[in-house]
């Protein structure tokens, strides 16, 4: 039996949770919020992390009605992730693991998102689209390696997504993302955007701009772009962010049925923070109906950034026997997902 | 008339027909009905279009790829020419790599490379972008004792002089190659070697800048 908690802060969310053999214990996270326009940047996030973990620490106890003694190993990220925060968690674990003589392990983020993915939704053998702010990618398990298929050649989804609510001055507050969904309910008026596909690979950024013109006709000044800019004043912000919506994420789906097909695998994994927009899983639904698949999913409560995912990652590589010398107990902002030996699947 | 499927894909069936009684392949694309009617449609169109033209200016160019016999837009229909008895390179190497010994797979492996690296690259001098390079769309046909090699799938396709563009091509085969063939990590590489010593440095540069921003793509979230 393992007991593991599990710190979480590479973004803007600090989350810790508290898991035993799979059964969730605790989960509390704070997400810190910008004004709207404005996106988190690392030395104000940092501070805010700093600010909110150790109340958490003790929240995240007493909700799973434990003592310190009672954990067998404390996880924080690793990476990838925005230096500042990380170190914030990282720091935290280290103190804690001194001080309660506990073992220490370092998880990496994109792993933590998988696997809590299945474990909430028991899919087996997925094909995962991880999709959030500062990451897009089509993965496969093959041979102890979650594996990338496909992935952004440029900007995550997520990120093309908050750099438009900010264009469009939306609310920070839960999530840009969200609120250009609720948005988006409002319209129904397709606006042609550029549409793009690499082989198994997608790219965000030529969209951003171009959407970025739309919204803001004249502001860059592209004689190019002069004709188009007089029909553009009657789009409405809803008509943008449906329009957004609807072709980023059938780029997404596009991919990921492809990599369905090329691993005859008939199950989807959709994880991370994107990954609860409801658009976008109902997309990948029809999708898998068409082709006899299955949608696994999750809610906002383990799809954003949580400690939870931590926690059971990290229970998962100490219960395959991974340990970490406390010397290597760094972070890294770059660590790629098929940089990990998965030690604890057999398949 | 019965037709015989041969293939069910991501995006289409592609099955045994006749065109004006000539045994031809015929290319069907889905609806998705996932996406907006709009933009399916467009989608549709537009890698059909792809998928015609540079099927035309391979020919011109003197590159193997199956000749487009006709085309209906409404029932998104590609009629084209059947190749009889070929399998994909995908097939192909893994037939080498099982049936002859090692040093002799790795020769004939190099050497399949070398005529896909002069291939790519003589694709790209005529700006022919394929934008799904992988060994599935590359198609073996044995003739006498040796075999031609046909390009098929140009549906991500288009025209472009841009070394961007040619860059990203060589960066999608690096991937998919490496996703499907992780056991012979030389392939590409020599691709690469035959396609640098055909161009020259300048696409190569812009290549290994695609490369290192891929690589990079492990950020926040």
């Amino acid at each position: 039996m393992v007991c593991a908690l599990g710190i979480e802060g590479s973004a803007n969310k600090i989350g810790i949770g508290i898991i035993r053999d799979g059964e969730v214990l605790a989960n509390v996270r704070r997400t810190y919020i910008t004004p709207p326009g404005e996106g988190f940047l690392p030395k104000e996030t940092a501070k805010h992390h700093r600010e909110a973990i150790l109340g958490l620490v003790k929240s995240s106890l007493k909700e799973a009605q434990l003592e310190p003694s009672d954990l067998d190993v404390i996880c924080y990220t690793k990476g990838p992730g925005m230096a500042p925060p990380l170190l914030v968690g990282a720091i935290v674990a280290r103190t804690l693991s001194l001080l309660w003589e506990i073992p220490l392990l370092g998880v990496n983020h994109c792993i933590g998102h998988i696997e809590m993915g299945r474990l909430i939704t028991g899919a087996q053998n997925p094909i995962v689209l991880y999709v959030s702010g500062g990451n897009t990618q089509v993965i496969a398990y093959s041979n102890k390696r979650y594996r990338i298929f496909g992935e952004t050649i440029d900007i995550a989804v997520g990120n093309c997504l908050d750099r438009f609510a900010r264009i469009i001055k939306l609310s920070n507050d839960p999530s840009p993302g969200y609120n250009i969904e609720q948005l988006a309910k409002s319209s129904n008026r397709y606006i042609k955007l550029p549409y793009v596909v690499k082989g198994m690979d997608v790219s965000f950024s030529g969209i951003l701009s171009y959407i970025e013109d739309l919204a803001e006709p004249g502001k860059r000044q592209n004689k190019k772009k002069k004709t188009l800019d007089e029909e553009v004043t009657n789009y409405s912000q809803a008509d943008l962010c449906y329009s957004l919506q609807e072709t980023i994420f059938a780029m997404l789906v596009e991919i990921t049925e492809r990599a369905m097909a090329h691993c005859e695998s008939n199950e989807v994994l959709i994880v991370g923070g994107v990954g609860c927009n409801e658009r976008l899983q109902e997309m990948m639904r029809i999708m898998c109906e068409e082709r006899g698949g299955k949608l696994f999913a999750t809610d906002e409560r383990y799809c954003i950034d949580n400690g939870l995912m931590i926690a059971h990652a990290g229970a998962e590589m100490f219960r395959s026997g991974t340990r970490m010398p406390f010397d290597e107990s760094f972070i890294t902002q770059r660590f790629r997902t098929d940089e990990v030996l998965v030690s604890w699947r057999d398949d | 008339m019965s037709l015989q499927i041969l293939k069910q894909g991501a995006e289409g069936r592609v099955y045994l027909g006749d065109f004006k009684g000539k045994a031809c392949l015929i290319k069907e694309r889905f609806v998705k009905k996932y996406r907006h009617p709009e933009l399916d449609t467009q989608i549709t169109r537009q890698r059909m279009k792809a998928e015609a033209k540079a099927s035309e200016r391979c020919q011109a160019a003197g590159i193997l790829a199956p000749r487009i016999l006709h085309s209906d837009l409404n029932t998104h229909k590609l009629y084209m020419e059947y190749f009889d008895a070929a399998k994909t390179a995908k097939q192909f190497i893994q037939e080498v790599v099982l049936t002859q010994a090692e040093d002799a797979a790795k020769k004939s492996l190099l050497e399949f490379c070398t005529r896909i690296g002069n291939i790519i690259w003589k694709m790209h001098k005529n700006h022919i972008i394929h934008g799904d390079l992988t060994t599935s769309n590359i198609l073996i046909k044995p003739e006498g004792g040796n075999y031609n090699i046909i390009l098929i799938d140009f549906g991500l396709s288009h025209y472009s002089q841009a070394t961007e563009d040619k860059g990203v091509d060589l960066y999608v085969l690096e991937r998919a190659l490496l996703s499907t063939h992780s056991e012979q990590p030389y392939l590409f590489e020599h691709i690469l070697g035959t396609y640098r010593n055909e161009s020259g440095p300048g696409v190569i540069t812009k290549f290994e800048e695609v490369r290192a921003r891929g690589r990079k793509r492990t950020m926040i979230g």
